[in-house]
């Protein structure tokens, strides 16, 4: 379960986000929407402190990451991420970029952490890549690897930060498809994606952000449909 | 103009010796700098600028004074307090450190920040430390890039080595200046000192050019 309180984020003079306030249930999707630069890159790395946290308080588990005793590289183990521009470490071959962390981490054992990459690889349609390097797959297949390396730390929640925005248009599906997969079996999921099928399909509720606030939320289907603030109808008219 | 072949023979063990001692200092420079330059790389990056300032100024000082200086310094006022007297070899194995040191943590510096940071933040969003990410994610690629300038490093470090003929350390160029101080000549001395020089400077290059090209295949 994650809970932001009254977040608040400056870079500089620059406040970012002003007061953000959203409670994520367990087993929650959240689709973050919002046009460019209205904080919700920010926002979404506030929740595992990737940014530094200006005021307010994000807790994740109950636990409060801004407690300076909190140890944040714990908690991150428990918020895996996904990045716009998947990230993957390019000097280590598909299975090894899975690996790695359970390894050097959770300090699990090679044929362990492998068994588990190689079932991980498998559920995103990869395994037959294990052995390749990142530089040979496709933007989707890089992707799925990002997810399937976020997931071997068996996290409870997963956000994911425009996780189709740099794909192909033929390749955005196959990432989609995996999402929903993990929707379904039950992880919470914070997804900042104006992707508006998936939104509508799994989300249980959609955030509009604007100028660092959260302007309306509501479940997808209304948010969408009726929106009540001129700025999101605004914004929809643009993105739809 | 005659030139004097029987003397760079008769002079030739001496050539050989003093190369030896070149590729040592060498090396050892290059071996030592390395790491120092690791340490102080990581240490110019520290957030914390006033931690990060003794570095700075480590740069700052090795870059912006002649090495020249920097080896007499060590050779007749560092050393000597340590040893109990002076020791030419020591000094410029020192030196040569020192020095390329300060120019190899600028290397490492410029190989660490060519890594794009989403590679950190990948890493720190799994739950790596700091330390784990700089060792396991950051490290390794920024190595890679570091190879051809290291290597460049090391071609002036053959090269800088020279200067150690200034306080006797006898390695190549000290040979040939003895050897003009006996014969009074000066072509045979110093172009057969070039030509080493040039051979192995060369030499490192191709070896280096073909470790680049095997790693960029990888
Ligand atoms: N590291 C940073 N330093 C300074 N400003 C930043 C930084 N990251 C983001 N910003 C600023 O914060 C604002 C919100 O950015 P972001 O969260 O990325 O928006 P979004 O993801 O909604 O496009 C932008 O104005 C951006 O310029
Ligand atoms: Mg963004």
């Amino acid at each position: 379960m994650i809970k932001v309180e009254n977040l608040k984020k400056s870079f500089g003079l620059n406040e970012v986000l002003k007061d953000i306030n959203v409670t994520v249930k367990p087993q929650e999707v959240v689709v973050v929407i919002g046009p460019s630069g209205s904080g919700k890159s920010t926002f979404l790395r506030c929740i595992n402190m990737l940014e530094s946290i200006t005021g307010g308080h994000v807790y994740i588990e109950g636990i409060d990451l801004t407690d300076k005793k909190t140890d944040i590289n714990k908690v991150r183990t428990e918020v895996g991420m996904v990045f716009q521009q998947f990230n993957l470490f390019p000097h280590k071959k598909v299975i090894e970029n899975v690996m790695l962390a359970p390894m050097k981490v959770r300090k699990i054992s090679a044929e362990e952490a492998r068994a588990k990459g190689l079932a991980l690889l498998r559920k995103v349609g990869l395994e037959e890549k294990a052995e390749a390097y990142p530089d040979s797959l496709s933007g989707g297949q890089k992707q799925r690897v990002a997810i399937a390396r976020a997931l071997a730390m068996e996290p409870n929640i997963m956000l994911f930060d425009e996780p189709t925005s740099a794909l192909d248009p033929e390749m955005v599906g196959e990432v989609l498809e995996v999402m929903k997969q993990l929707a379904k079996e039950g992880m919470t999921m914070v997804v900042v994606t104006h992707e508006m099928g998936f939104a509508k399909e799994v989300g249980d509720r959609v955030l509009f952000m604007d100028g660092g606030l959260i302007v309306e939320e509501n479940i997808p289907s209304e948010l969408f449909d009726h929106p009540k603030e001129a700025r999101t109808k605004a914004f929809l008219s643009k993105v739809l | 103009m005659d030139f004097r072949w029987d003397l760079i023979v008769e002079y030739a063990p001496f050539f050989a010796k003093g190369t030896l001692l070149t590729i040592g200092l060498s090396i050892a420079g290059i071996v030592i700098g390395t790491f120092l330059g690791l340490l102080i790389g990581l240490g110019k990056l520290m957030r914390n600028k006033l931690l990060a300032l003794p570095f700075n100024w480590y740069i700052n000082f090795f870059r912006g004074t002649p090495l020249m200086v920097q080896i007499l310094l060590i050779h007749f006022a560092v050393v000597p307090p340590f040893l109990g007297t002076t020791n030419a070899i020591v000094a410029a194995i020192v030196a040569l450190s020192l020095n390329s040191a300060a120019y190899i943590a600028e290397i490492f510096r410029a190989g660490i920040q060519s890594i794009d940071r989403g590679q950190m933040e990948a890493a720190r969003s799994l739950g790596m430390t700091h330390v784990q990410a700089m060792k396991f994610v950051i490290l390794p690629q920024a190595f890679k890039r570091m190879i051809p300038p290291l290597g460049n490093e090391f071609i002036v470090l053959i090269k800088d080595s020279s200067l150690a003929a200034l306080i006797a350390a006898p390695e190549l160029m000290y040979w040939g200046r003895a050897m003009q101080g006996q014969y009074y000549r000066a072509w045979e001395p110093y172009l057969t000192a070039a030509v080493i020089y040039l051979v192995l400077t060369l030499s490192l290059n191709f070896l280096l050019t073909r470790l680049e090209r095997r790693m960029a295949t990888e």
